[in-house]
C-alpha cells in the first residue's frame, strides 16, 4: 500500500492581508500522509498563515490547498476534520478535562459509551488516565499541553495541526513533550503539521522540515540534510551555527571554487555560484572545521584566539581567522591536550566539501 | 507527637506567632488608617442615613410621647369593655397637658387616621376642657363620655391603644395597598384605592425589559469591541462611552424632542409613509418612551462589564471550537457564551438595580403609565412630606435589591461577578 505523496497539497498559493504585501508567496508544497512535516522560520515568514489557511481560519488568496485530492478552500473550518493544537492550548476552561475530549465527538454526535470509550484511550496517549474530571485551570502547562493534543486526536482526524504548541513550556518539560508528541505520531501515524521557530524542536521530530523565510519556503528536506547541506545563507543561517566568509569567486570547476576573501583565499563546494566574479557567501559549520587537523585538509589557516567559552561538555573558541572575528569553533571536552589560551596563535582546517559557497548576504 | 505540638521559636526565643504578630501590627494599622476615611464617609453617607430612614419609616413615637399616662394604665385593659375610670383619668391629664401646649390639634389628627370621626370628638373635649366644664371632683368617665357618644364606642378607645407602640408597620403595609385594621389583621385597601402595588410591579417590569433590552443590544456592540482592530473599536468605545459624559437630563430631553408627537421620529415615519400625518403614535409619556430612553441611558452599564470580559476570552478558544467539528453557532453557544456568563450576570445586575430606582427619566418621558415606583417616593418627600412614608419605600426598594443579589449569588455566584 503506498502512500499518498501529495496527501495535503499547497498549489501556487499566495496570501495577502492588505492588498499590498504578500505574507505568503507561491507556495507549493506536498505533505505525505503520515508524515511529520515542521514549518519552521522566523516570526512573520508566513509560517503561521500557512497552518490557518489549512485549518480553514484564513483563505487564500491566490491558488489553492488539497486534502486527499480535494480542494478545500471553500469548506469552513469546522467541516475539513482537521485536529488542531493551539499556541496556548485554547483548552475551553469552563469544561472538565473529559469534556474538553468529549467536545468534537459530542458534535460529531457519537454515541455516549463510544465517547466514552475513545476519551478513555486518547488520555491514555497522552499518560493522563484519570485526569477526566479536572478543570484545565488545576492542571499544569505540561498537562495542559497534553490534554490539548490529545483532544485534536480524539476524533481521528487525518491531518494534526500544531501551532507552536510547546511554546509556553519550561526547557525541560519541552523536550520531554517533544519525544512524546514524536512517539505519539509514530504510534498512530497521524499527518502533523507543526509550527514552531525553535530550529532545536524541528530538527528532532520531524520527518521533513520547511524553512520559511520571507513568505517562501527556502529549503523543504529532512533534518540532516537541512543541517548539512543548506541550499542558501539563510538556512545556513538559521539552522545551527554558522561561520562566514564574503568574498568573490575568482576560480570556479565542477566540485570546487577559490574565493577570495578580503585578506586571502579559500577553496570552496560550488553550491549556488556559477561563474567567476560572482559574489558569495561561504558557510563552514563549527563543528567542521578542526584545530591541527591530522589528516590533510585542503583549507589551512591560522587562527588568533579572542574568547574561550566553557559549555560543558565542549568548549566555544572564538578566533579571527582571515578577518572574520566570529570565527567559532567547538572543541570537545575530552581533547585536553590542546592549549587554548586567549591570544594564542592556532592552525585551523577544513575541507572545502564542507565550505559551502552559497548567495551573498 | 510532643514535637508538633511544640511551639515553634524565632531564634531570639520569642514564640513565632507573637513575633509575626509584633512585625504585622505596624502594617496592620497604616492599611486600616489608610481606609478609615473611607469607612467614617460610609459610615457618615450611607449607613447612617439608612438607619436614620429605616428608624424614620417605622417611627410612631409621637403619640406615645403624647398620652404616655394614658397609655400606662391602658395596660391592664383587656380591650373588651369600656376602659375603666382610671383610664379616663390619665386620658384627661394627658390631655390637658396637650392643650396647654397646643398640640391637641396634632393628637386629633394622628388619631384620625387611626380611626375617622377622632377629629370631632377631640375638638369637642377641647372646648369642654377650655371652659373648665369638667369636674375632677366627679367620676371623670361620666363626664368625658357625655362630651359626645362616640366616646362611648369601644372601638375609639381600642384605636387608641392601637397607637400605644412607638413602632409602627403601617408606612409598609401602606406601601403594599394594605393596612391594620381594628382586630389587628393585615387588610387590602379597597380596589379604587390600590394604587402602589401597581406601580411597584410595573417598576420590576421595567426594569427587567429594560435589562433585557440592554442585553440584546449590548451583547453584539461588546463582542465587536472586543474583536474589532484597536483603531475602530476605540472608535466604537467613545461612540458607547460618549452619551455616558453627557449630562442625564440633557439626554433625556433630547429623546423628549425625538419622540414626541411632532418630532423627528414620528416626521421620519410620516415621511416614509409608515404611518399616516394625522394619526402619529404616541412614543412619549408612555412605558415605550421609559422603555427607550433608559435602555439607551444604562446601555454602558451593560456594555462595559460585557466588553471587560469579553476582551480575556482568547480568539483561539472559539477557533478551537470550530477546527474540532462545531459549526460557529455551537462553538458560540458552547463556548464563547457561558465563558461571558460573569460579564453577562454583572451587567444585568447592575442594569437592573439601576433601573428599578430609575428617577429622572421616567419621570420626563414616562408621563402616568410610565412613572415609576421612585417618581413615587419623590412625591411623597417633595409634595406630601409623608417622609416616613417615603423611607418606607426606599427601604423596601433597598430590600428589594438585595434579594436580587442574593437570588443572584445563589444562583450564579457573586465570586463570578467581574464588574472590570
Amino acid at each position: 500500500m503506498s502512500k499518498n505523496t501529495e496527501f495535503v497539497k499547497f498549489d501556487k498559493v499566495d496570501k495577502s492581508y492588505d492588498g499590498k504585501v504578500l505574507v505568503v508567496k507561491d507556495l507549493n508544497l506536498n505533505i505525505s500522509e503520515g508524515e511529520f512535516i515542521t514549518m519552521l522560520g522566523p516570526s512573520g515568514s508566513g509560517k503561521t498563515t500557512c497552518l490557518m489557511m489549512l485549518a480553514g481560519f484564513e483563505t487564500p488568496t491566490n491558488g489553492e490547498i488539497y486534502l486527499d485530492s480535494n480542494p478545500i478552500s471553500n469548506i469552513p473550518p469546522h467541516k475539513r476534520g482537521i485536529g488542531m493544537v493551539f499556541q496556548n492550548y485554547a483548552l475551553f476552561p469552563h469544561m472538565t478535562v473529559y469534556e474538553n475530549l468529549a467536545f468534537p465527538l459530542r458534535v460529531r454526535k457519537v454515541q455516549k459509551d463510544e465517547i466514552d470509550k475513545k476519551v478513555d484511550k486518547a488520555l491514555s496517549m497522552v499518560s493522563l488516565s484519570g485526569f477526566e474530571s479536572r478543570m484545565p485551570a488545576q492542571l499544569s502547562g505540561g498537562q495542559q499541553q497534553r490534554v490539548a493534543v490529545a483532544r485534536a486526536l480524539v476524533f481521528d482526524p487525518a491531518v494534526v495541526l500544531m501551532d507552536e504548541p510547546l511554546g509556553a513550556l519550561d526547557k525541560n518539560l519541552r523536550e520531554s513533550m517533544q519525544y512524546e508528541i514524536k512517539h505519539i505520531h509514530e504510534n498512530i501515524g497521524v499527518t502533523v503539521v507543526y509550527v514552531t521557530h525553535d530550529q532545536g524542536e524541528a530538527l528532532t521530530m520531524s520527518n521533513r522540515i520547511a524553512v520559511f523565510n520571507d513568505g517562501k519556503v527556502q529549503q523543504l528536506s529532512s533534518p540532516d540534510k537541512l543541517y548539512e547541506e543548506p541550499v542558501n545563507s539563510f538556512v545556513a543561517e538559521f539552522i545551527g551555527e554558522n561561520n562566514t566568509f564574503g568574498g568573490e569567486v575568482t576560480d570556479i570547476s565542477k566540485d570546487v571554487c577559490k574565493v577570495k576573501l578580503q585578506n586571502g583565499e579559500i577553496l570552496a563546494n560550488p553550491i549556488s555560484v556559477n561563474s567567476k566574479g560572482d559574489k558569495t557567501t561561504v558557510s563552514i559549520r563549527p563543528e567542521r572545521a578542526l584545530i591541527n587537523p591530522k589528516n590533510k585538509m585542503d583549507n589551512n589557516q591560522t587562527g588568533k584566539i579572542e574568547e574561550v567559552i566553557y559549555h560543558g561538555d565542549h568548549t566555544r573558541v572564538r578566533l579571527d581567522l582571515l578577518g572574520n572575528k566570529d570565527f567559532i569553533l567547538k572543541v570537545p571536552n575530552s581533547s585536553n591536550e590542546l592549549d587554548l589560551k586567549l591570544g594564542n596563535e592556532i592552525k585551523v582546517g577544513w575541507n572545502s566539501q564542507d565550505a559551502r559557497a552559497l548567495d551573498p548576504k | 507527637m510532643s514535637s508538633e505540638t511544640k511551639q515553634i521559636l524565632t531564634t531570639d526565643g520569642i514564640p513565632l506567632e507573637i513575633s509575626l504578630k509584633k512585625a504585622e501590627r505596624k502594617n496592620k494599622i497604616k492599611a486600616f488608617l489608610l481606609v478609615a476615611p473611607l469607612l467614617l464617609f460610609l459610615i457618615i453617607t450611607y449607613i447612617f442615613p439608612i438607619g436614620e430612614m429605616f428608624t424614620r419609616s417605622i417611627d410612631d413615637k409621637m403619640i406615645t410621647n403624647m398620652l404616655p399616662k394614658t397609655f400606662k394604665s391602658m395596660e391592664t385593659w383587656d380591650g373588651k369593655d369600656l376602659p375603666s375610670e382610671e383610664v379616663f383619668a390619665s386620658f384627661l391629664s394627658d390631655f390637658k397637658i396637650l392643650v396647654d401646649k397646643k398640640e391637641h390639634g396634632k393628637l386629633a389628627q394622628r388619631l384620625n387616621k387611626e380611626k375617622n370621626g377622632f377629629n370631632t370628638i377631640t375638638k369637642k373635649l377641647f372646648r369642654q376642657v377650655k371652659r373648665n366644664k369638667i369636674d375632677e371632683t366627679q367620676s371623670i368617665k361620666e363626664q368625658i363620655m357625655k362630651v359626645h357618644k362616640r366616646w362611648r364606642n369601644v372601638e375609639y378607645w381600642q384605636a387608641i391603644k392601637r397607637t400605644a407602640p412607638p413602632y409602627t408597620s403601617a408606612k409598609y403595609l401602606k406601601a403594599m395597598d394594605m393596612y391594620l385594621n381594628e382586630d389587628n389583621k393585615i387588610t387590602q385597601v379597597s380596589e379604587d384605592r390600590r394604587i402602589h402595588r401597581i406601580l411597584w410591579l410595573r417598576t420590576v417590569e421595567v426594569a427587567f425589559f429594560v435589562t433585557v433590552f440592554c442585553f440584546l443590544m449590548g451583547y453584539p456592540i461588546a463582542h465587536l469591541l472586543a474583536t474589532l482592530p484597536m483603531k475602530y473599536s476605540n472608535l466604537l468605545m467613545i461612540c458607547v462611552l460618549l452619551p455616558f459624559w453627557t449630562s442625564l437630563l440633557v439626554r433625556t430631553a433630547s429623546w423628549m424632542i425625538l419622540l414626541q408627537q411632532q418630532g423627528v421620529v414620528n416626521d421620519f415615519f410620516v415621511m416614509i409613509g409608515l404611518v399616516s400625518d394625522d394619526n402619529r403614535p404616541e412614543m412619549m409619556y408612555n412605558k415605550v418612551g421609559t422603555y427607550v430612553a433608559m435602555t439607551q441611558i444604562l446601555l454602558p452599564f451593560m456594555v462595559l462589564p460585557l466588553y471587560s470580559v469579553m476582551k480575556t476570552i482568547s480568539p483561539s478558544l472559539m477557533r478551537a471550537g470550530k477546527s474540532l467539528g462545531g459549526t460557529p453557532f455551537i462553538a458560540f453557544w458552547k463556548v464563547y457564551f457561558p465563558l461571558t456568563i460573569p460579564g453577562i450576570g454583572a451587567g444585568c445586575l447592575l442594569v437592573f438595580i439601576l433601573a428599578i430606582g430609575y428617577y429622572i427619566t421616567p419621570a420626563l418621558v414616562g408621563g402616568a403609565s410610565g412613572t415609576l415606583i421612585s417618581n413615587q417616593i419623590a412625591y411623597h418627600m417633595k409634595t406630601t412630606l409623608d417622609w416616613s412614608f417615603a423611607s418606607a419605600m426606599g427601604l423596601m426598594l433597598l430590600g428589594g435589591v438585595l434579594v436580587i443579589y442574593w437570588l443572584y449569588n445563589k444562583l450564579v455566584g457573586v465570586d463570578n461577578i467581574k464588574l472590570g
